[in-house]
C-alpha cells in the first residue's frame, strides 16, 4: 500500500469504543464448548449406562464391539491392546469432533473466543503476527470435507438408531412398534444433527456449489437449494445439534442409571 | 429538541484528538445531518466525505460508536438515547484528515484482479443466453456500493495490516461475482490462493456484519471460494478423479 500517510493508531488489546458487552457472545462459546468437551470426555470414557432400552447414546453409534445388544461385532476384541483405553465412543468421537472443529462455524468462533483473533469485531488483537488460514497448522482446516464425508456416514447410523428407538421389546423375545420420551428426543437428535450437516458449507459446494450453473440439472438444483436453505441457519443447528446429542446422552444415561423411567407414549 | 454532544475526531495524518460539539437533533435526523449541522455552527473547516445522503455512494463510511457505518445510513433514534455519539474515521486506511482517510489502495487492488472473460457469445447477434437461476447467485454480489467498511473493519487489514498481500471481503465479493458467473471463462483460483490470499481470511464474519448492503460476503462470497481453492489445491481426491478423467 501507498504509506505516504499514517493509518490512526492501533487499537491496544480489548481495545474499542463499541458500546455493547461485545465479549459476551465469547463467554457462551467458551463456557458451552468446554462444558461439552468435559462431559463428552467423561461420558466416552465411562463405557458403561450408554443404552437403555431400545434406546442408544449417540456418543456410542455405531458401536462397532462393545458390550451391549446394539455392538456390530460383539464385545472388545481380544487383540485390542491392553495399554489403550477401550470404549466404543472412544473409537468414534473423532469423528464428529474433527466435523466440528474444522466446521467454518465454529472456526470463527473459536477463533475469535478462544485466540481473540479478533476478539470481536473492530476490538484490539492481543498479537502483532498472523497466519491466518493460509499456512500451517491452519491450513489443514482446508480437510473439512473429510469430516463431513464420515459424518454424513455416522447419521445414516444415527437414523438407524432413530428407527430403532421405536421398536421396544415386548417381552417375548420379539419386539413392537411403540413410542416412549426417548424416541422423541433421539429422532429430534437425529433431524437436528441432519439439518446441521446438510447446511454444511463443504456440503452445499460438493452438492453444486462447485459449478457456475445449476440450472441443468432439476435435482441438483434442488440440492443445492436444500442446503442453502440449512446453510443460513448455520450457526443455529451448530448449536442446537451440539446441545441435542449432549441431552439425549445425558436422558439415556439417566434412564440406564434408573434415575429417570422413561415415559412411554405409546 | 435534545441537545446531543457528538464527540468527533478532528486531526491530520494519524494524529488528533476527539473534539465535543452540541447540536440540536430532531426527529427522523442521520448522524451525517448532525454532522452537516456542526459544519455549519461551529466547524466550518471540518472534513468529512459524503455525496448521496441516500446509502448508495459509499462516501460516508466512518466508525460510529466504534462501529464501521455509513455516516448518512445511522438514524440518531437507533442510537444510545441520552448518549455522547463518538464519529471517528476509518482505521484500515490512511488518514487524511478529520473523518476523511484515502481509500485508493482499494481502486488498486480491483485492478489486479482478472476481468471479465465471458465466452464467445451464443447467438450471431453476439449475444448469450443464461438461465435466471444461474445468475441469481451473483447477483447478490453486485449490490456492493464500494464503501470499503468490511475492508475497515476486517482484522487482517485493520489489525495486521496485510494490505500488500490480501485483498480484503469487497474485493473477495468481487472476485466471486467474476468467478461464479455462468457466463465468465477466466480462472482467478490460484490468484486467490497466492497472490490474493484468501487464507488470511478466518471466517470470524465481521465484513458481513458491517456492510451496509446486507450482502451475505463470508457465507456466500469467500467460502465458496474457499472450498473451490481447495478443490483445485488441496484436495487429493479431486485431483486423482482429475486425473483419471485426463483433466489438467
Ligand atoms: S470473515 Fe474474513 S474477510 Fe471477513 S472480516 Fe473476517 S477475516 Fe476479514
Ligand atoms: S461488500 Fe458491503 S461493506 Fe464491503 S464495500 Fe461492498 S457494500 Fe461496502
Ligand atoms: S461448515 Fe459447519 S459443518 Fe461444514
Ligand atoms: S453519502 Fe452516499 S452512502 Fe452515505
Amino acid at each position: 500500500m501507498h504509506r505516504s500517510l499514517p493509518v490512526m493508531d492501533q487499537r491496544k488489546f480489548g481495545e474499542t469504543l463499541r458500546r455493547d458487552a461485545w465479549w459476551v457472545p465469547n463467554v457462551f462459546v467458551v463456557t458451552i464448548l468446554t462444558s461439552f468437551l468435559v462431559y463428552a470426555t467423561y461420558a466416552a470414557f465411562a463405557n458403561a449406562h450408554y443404552t437403555s432400552g431400545p434406546y442408544l447414546s449417540p456418543f456410542y453409534s455405531p458401536e462397532i464391539w462393545g458390550d451391549s445388544p446394539h455392538a456390530w461385532f460383539g464385545p472388545k476384541p481380544v487383540w485390542w491392546p491392553g495399554w489403550l483405553p477401550f470404549s466404543p465412543a472412544l473409537i468414534i468421537l473423532p469423528i464428529p469432533a474433527l466435523f466440528r472443529f474444522t466446521c467454518y462455524y465454529y472456526r470463527g468462533a473459536y477463533y475469535k473466543a478462544f485466540w481473540a483473533d479478533p476478539p470481536s469485531c473492530a476490538v484490539g488483537e492481543p498479537r502483532k503476527t498472523y497466519w491466518g488460514e493460509k499456512s500451517f497448522p491452519l491450513v489443514m482446516q482446508n480437510f473439512h470435507r473429510y469430516g463431513l464425508l464420515l459424518s454424513f456416514i455416522l447419521l445414516v447410523f444415527l437414523w438407524h438408531d432413530a428407527w430403532l428407538a421405536f421398536w421396544f421389546s415386548s417381552g417375548n423375545g420379539g419386539t413392537q412398534f411403540g413410542i416412549g420420551v426417548g424416541t422423541i428426543v433421539m429422532l429430534v437428535n437425529v433431524l437436528l444433527l441432519s439439518g446441521y450437516t446438510i447446511g454444511c458449507h463443504s456440503m452445499r459446494h460438493v452438492i453444486g456449489g462447485f459449478r457456475d450453473k445449476l440450472s441443468g440439472s432439476r435435482a441438483r438444483k434442488v440440492a443445492y437449494d436444500c442446503s442453502s436453505a440449512c446453510n443460513r441457519g448455520h450457526m443455529n443447528w451448530a448449536w442446537c445439534s451440539l446441545f441435542s446429542v449432549a441431552l439425549t446422552d445425558v436422558y439415556i444415561r439417566l434412564c440406564a442409571l434408573g434415575v429417570i423411567t422413561d415415559l412411554r407414549i405409546l | 429538541m435534545a441537545s446531543t454532544t457528538f464527540k468527533i475526531w478532528r486531526g491530520e495524518r494519524g494524529q488528533g484528538a476527539f473534539t465535543d460539539y452540541a447540536t440540536e437533533v430532531t426527529e427522523g435526523m442521520v448522524v451525517l445531518d448532525a454532522v452537516h449541522q456542526i459544519q455549519a455552527s461551529e466547524a466550518g473547516d471540518l472534513a468529512v466525505r459524503w455525496n448521496c445522503k441516500a446509502g448508495k455512494c459509499g462516501s460516508c463510511s466512518a466508525e460510529i460508536n466504534g462501529r464501521p457505518k455509513l455516516m448518512c445510513m445511522t438514524r440518531m433514534d437507533e442510537l444510545p438515547a441520552g448518549e455522547a455519539v463518538t464519529i471517528e474515521p476509518m482505521r484500515a486506511f490512511p488518514h487524511v484528515r478529520d473523518l476523511v482517510t484515502d481509500v485508493s489502495w482499494n481502486y488498486e487492488v480491483k485492478k489486479k484482479i482478472k476481468k471479465f472473460t465471458p465466452r464467445p457469445p451464443d447467438a450471431p447477434d453476439g449475444t448469450w443466453r443464461m438461465a435466471q437461476a444461474d445468475v441469481d447467485r451473483v447477483q447478490e454480489f453486485r449490490k456492493c456500493i464500494e464503501c470499503y467498511l468490511c475492508q475497515d473493519v476486517c482484522h487482517v487489514l485493520r489489525d495486521h495490516h496485510k494490505h500488500d498481500e490480501f485483498i480484503g471481503p469487497r474485493f473477495l465479493v468481487y472476485a466471486a461475482a467474476l468467478e461464479m458467473h455462468p457466463l465468465d471463462t477466466e480462472d482467478r483460483l490460484r490468484d486467490l490462493k497466492d497472490n490474493h490470499s484468501i487464507g488470511y481470511c478466518n471466517i470470524t464474519k465481521c465484513c458481513t456484519s458491517a456492510c451496509p448492503e446486507h450482502i451475505t460476503i463470508t457465507d456466500n462470497a469467500i467460502i465458496p471460494l474457499k472450498e473451490r481453492v481447495v478443490d483445485e489445491f488441496y484436495d487429493p481426491v479431486v485431483k486423482l478423479v482429475r486425473l483419471l478423467r485426463g483433466k489438467k
